[in-house]
């Protein structure tokens, strides 16, 4: 197999330049000491220190970490009962209908699930807020839970259950203590999934929100339409750099579980036994 | 362990008593899965203390047999007693019996200990108890080394103990094993065939277990129900089950076997005299097989009943028929000889490699003749 060829060099660094070259411009330019987005003029961290001391930006922050703490737990909770009630009772009436409306709301155009929450929320008087935000949020980033969770049930040996179960163990015991700690991973990635899908969301908060709930996605896009200051790209720097840190991370981590389990194998077959 | 268990495991045989009550008992079971029928009318009794198999291919109903006593079905038809009680529709977690699973279903996020413990703690068994118990079931089982790993690090032979030690924690009643050894290899199987007799004797326990693997089911139990189709087809003991076969199922699944059909000719106590069809030769079997004269039936022979010769038998009540060795398998410790009779039927015959000679005294096209004593073969009327 030939490793280099200008082919693949080429594909490679248009792929990768695609992806990345914007952001790369956006993190250059948030280091940019003069006031211009566009012109470059030296290397400055002020805008840094403006975003610290812009108590907006702050407080939009806070608000997209609580609502995507809050609504991201809820989903998870909602979501992963979805997905078991999904993978384990074979067949009951309307399980066609159920499936699908649990995963209609991944391809729903944000637009019409934003509207259609708006049109509820007007209907029942529901005071827009802080908490319509998060039950628009736990309404869409549910199903991407269901999906993340079913597909490791599709996977789980219901005789681990059985067994439990065998033993003198409950149903709703057998669930706490065998079920949850197995699928646990894939309960942990579908709210990681949540809440990235929820502080990264614009259309759907714009549409629920109210007085006093703006989210930092919202906040960025209102101030660059009075026109792009430095200082958005310092916030966004700083988004991207919390991202990266928590993806690494996580795979850092989930790597070395693999390994340390790979080596206990090996070592427990050259026991024998 | 104690060898001294033969004589106890000869003499029992509480199916023969009929003041016996047996501890488990299937009586008229149906169980149906929208139109198949799983368990077809099985009424079968497993007495205190017996180490009992269910024998069948797969999808004969045998593992839906007993996952219905385990709970995690319920009959269609029909009661399940253990012990006097009806078990009805009982849940698993309130049933005192335990099962061993095919996968061993081991938690795979508990340490060997807390595998074993679990039953336990549910039981809510005190905690110095449970301590007693576990690190009891780990000396029985040889895994003392082993407690603290988690399944991902032991050994298939060694997950498949736990598993055992798991389900005799809560020392239950009655032990069902799902094709316990079927994942692993023959020599360990073999091995932990005997560890399950020893087990059960030494536990005095009743073993309910279920497989596919004919050799495994004769080598571990007591008595052996042969199923089919959801039916009980024979409850026997092995040698029973091995030298008088109910039928031509049983026959056929259980080892190897020639078979010859024909008609009755003559009756004379327990001297049957049956022309066969294919080949046309008059065969005579002692068999207390109660049939009529004109009947059509079956004549069973072994392999290894049949005797191979070049020279024709001058033994006149012996059966005996002509054929040219088509085939010889060399297994090692025996050959099998593949004769095809001039009727075209092929009858098979082994022969034991006594000596080392490579050379064999019947060699390939060679005209021998095939006899077997009048005991040898068994009359089968279906």
């Amino acid at each position: 197999m030939k490793r280099f060829s200008w082919f693949n060099v080429t594909s490679l660094a248009l792929g990768f330049g695609f992806l990345y070259l914007p952001i790369v411009i956006l993190v250059i330019y948030s280091f940019n000491a003069g006031r211009s987005v566009a012109v470059w003029g030296g290397w400055s961290l002020k805008w840094y220190v403006e975003v610290f001391q812009n108590q907006q930006l702050l407080d939009a922050a806070w608000v997209t970490l609580r609502l995507g703490m809050l609504s991201a737990t809820v989903a998870t909770v909602l979501g992963t009962l979805a997905a078991i009630v999904l993978s384990r009772f074979g067949r009951f009436p309307g399980r066609m209908l159920f499936s699908g409306m649990v995963y209609a709301p991944l391809v729903m155009p944000e637009v019409i699930t934003g509207l259609s929450l708006l049109l509820l929320f007007v209907a029942v008087d529901f005071e827009r807020g802080f908490w319509t935000i998060t039950l628009a949020h736990i309404t869409f980033t549910m199903c991407f839970v269901a999906v993340v969770v079913q597909s490791r049930l599709v996977g789980f040996d219901k005789s681990l259950e059985e067994a439990a179960m065998d033993l003198g163990c409950r149903p709703a015991g057998t669930f706490l203590r065998i079920t949850l700690p197995i699928i646990w991973p894939a309960v942990l990635s579908g709210w990681m999934l949540a809440f990235t899908l929820s502080i990264d969301d614009l259309v759907i908060s714009s549409f629920t929100t109210g007085p006093g709930a703006t989210t930092l996605p919202m906040k960025i896009y209102s101030d660059v339409r009075l026109g792009v200051k430095p200082e958005i790209n310092a916030v966004c720097t700083l988004v991207i750099a919390v991202i990266t840190v928590a993806v690494v991370g996580a795979s850092i981590l989930s790597k070395r579980q693999e390994i340390e389990r790979e080596r206990a194998e090996r070592a427990a077959f050259a026991a024998g036994g | 362990m104690a060898k001294t268990l033969g004589p106890v495991r000869r003499k029992f045989a509480p199916w023969n008593d009929p003041a016996a009550v047996p501890l488990i008992e299937f009586r008229n079971v149906v169980k149906r899965f929208g139109d198949f029928t799983a368990v077809d009318d099985v009424s079968l009794g497993i007495y205190e203390r017996e180490f009992f198999a269910l024998l069948g291919p797969s999808g004969c109903g045998k593992t839906t047999l007993m996952r219905m006593l385990a709970g995690f079905e319920h009959a269609s038809e029909g009661r399940i007693l253990l012990a006097g009680q009806d078990l009805g529709s009982r849940p698993p977690y309130e049933r005192p019996v335990n099962m061993m699973f095919q996968s061993y279903a081991l938690f795979p996020h508990m340490t060997v200990e807390k595998n074993i413990a679990f039953g336990l703690v549910m039981d809510k068994m005190p905690k110095a108890d449970i301590e007693v118990r576990v690190a009891e079931m780990l000396k029985l089982t040889r895994l003392e080394k082993f407690a603290k790993r988690k399944p991902h690090q032991l050994s298939g032979g060694q997950r498949q103990r736990v598993a055992l030690a798991r389900s005799l924690a809560k020392r239950p009643k009655v032990l069902l094993l799902d094709e316990p050894l079927g994942a692993l290899d023959k020599k360990l199987r073999e091995e932990t065939q005997f560890e399950l007799m020893d087990l059960q004797q030494q536990l005095g326990m009743t073993f309910l277990i279920v497989t596919h693997d004919q050799e495994e089911a004769m080598t571990v139990a007591d008595r052996i129900a042969v199923m089919d189709h959801g039916k009980l087809v024979q409850v026997a003991g092995p040698s029973e089950i091995y030298e008088q076969p109910s039928n031509r199922y049983v026959a056929d699944f259980i080892g190897d076997i020639n078979i010859l059909e024909g008609r009755v000719a003559s009756i004379e106590g327990t001297t049957i005299g049956i022309e066969a069809s294919s080949p046309k030769v008059s065969l005579v079997v002692e068999d207390d097989e109660p049939t009529s004269v004109g009947a059509t039936v079956w004549v069973a022979v072994r392999p290894e009943k049949v005797r191979i010769s070049h020279d024709q038998p001058t033994d006149a009540t012996s059966n005996a028929v002509a054929g040219t060795v088509w085939d010889i398998a060399y297994i090692g410790d025996v050959s099998v000889y593949h004769v095809k009779l001039d009727c075209g039927a092929t009858i098979r015959a082994t022969v034991a490699n006594v000596s080392r000679t490579v050379e064999r005294p019947i060699g390939w096209e060679d005209r021998v003749w095939l006899t077997w004593a009048r005991s040898s073969g068994v009359v089968l009327t279906s």
